[in-house]
């Protein structure tokens, strides 16, 4: 197996998850589109842990998936916060810090 | 090897078709079933190169503990008084631009530089799995301040939600 088939689908998902953090407006599906890019990143990972036989690849990858844990869990809380207070997850109507 | 070959070529045309529908769906549920296509894959990805205890973690901390606070996520933010809410911007075009740049770009230096190389290419006897006795021996020695630091982090990240969603009480 080529290390490029790892790295290319890598970089096919980050982009199609920074599409998504840019064209959505749900808050909640931007959330997705954050963890589609977190595991973009955890294939690079991986795939050259693989490559340098070493375990150090899924070492760092479990420290994302830990980091991303806790990146979800604070994010669904803002969101439902906001969703209380505006009676809508509309990331455009989120403007009380906009100059 | 061919079977190797032809078990990721499949995983990630059903990957990257998944991904797609997470962006462009409209319908929110819709999105968080398909982004559990793609977690699954990226976990049979693992197990396909060996990294096992990852893949594994993957199944059980991503489709089993953040898929489900996504979908409560999707439940208590519902608002079911105006079901065909806009979930896309009106303009997708700079966000479809900047997607496709970055993808020229990283492609562009992805294939200049490791155009042939072969996954296991440092291993004479081809790719043996990473046994997960090898990944705590690593994790317990060299990498126990930064493990004991994002088990705090865990903690602070779980006070911190239920201080943010907590209804206030009188005040």
């Amino acid at each position: 197996m080529l290390l490029n088939e790892m790295l290319l689908l890598g970089a096919v998902l980050f982009c199609i998850g920074v599409y998504g953090v840019l064209a959505r407006r749900n808050g909640v599906l931007v959330l997705m589109s954050i963890e589609l890019i977190l595991n973009a990143v955890n294939i690079n990972l991986i795939a050259f842990g693989a490559f340098h036989d070493t375990v150090m690849g899924q070492i760092f990858a479990l420290f994302v998936i830990t980091v991303a844990a806790a990146e979800v869990g604070i994010g669904l809380a803002i969101v439902l916060l906001l969703y209380r207070n505006r009676r809508s997850i509309d990331l455009d109507q989120v403007d009380l810090m906009k100059g | 090897m061919i079977a190797e070959h032809v078990a990721f070529g499949i995983i990630a045309a059903v990957m990257v078709a998944s991904a797609l529908r997470v962006v462009t769906t409209r319908d929110i549920m819709h999105a968080a079933l398909y982004l559990v296509i793609v977690l699954a894959g990226v976990a049979s990805l693992f197990l396909l190169v060996g990294a096992e205890f990852t893949g594994i973690t993957q199944i059980l901390i991503y489709i089993g503990a953040v898929i489900v606070l996504f979908l409560f996520g999707i439940m208590l933010t519902r608002s079911d008084f105006d079901q065909d809410e806009e979930t896309d911007h009106k303009r997708k075009f700079p966000a479809i631009l900047t997607a496709l740049l970055l993808l020229a770009v990283m492609v562009g230096a992805l294939v200049d530089r490791f155009e042939d190389v072969k996954l296991d290419a440092n291993l004479p006897g081809g790719q043996t799995p990473q046994t997960t006795a090898q990944v705590s021996d690593e994790l317990f020695s060299q990498y126990i301040v930064p493990f004991e630091a994002v088990s705090v982090l865990l903690l602070a990240a779980l006070i911190g939600a239920i201080v943010i969603a907590r209804r206030e009480e009188g005040g």
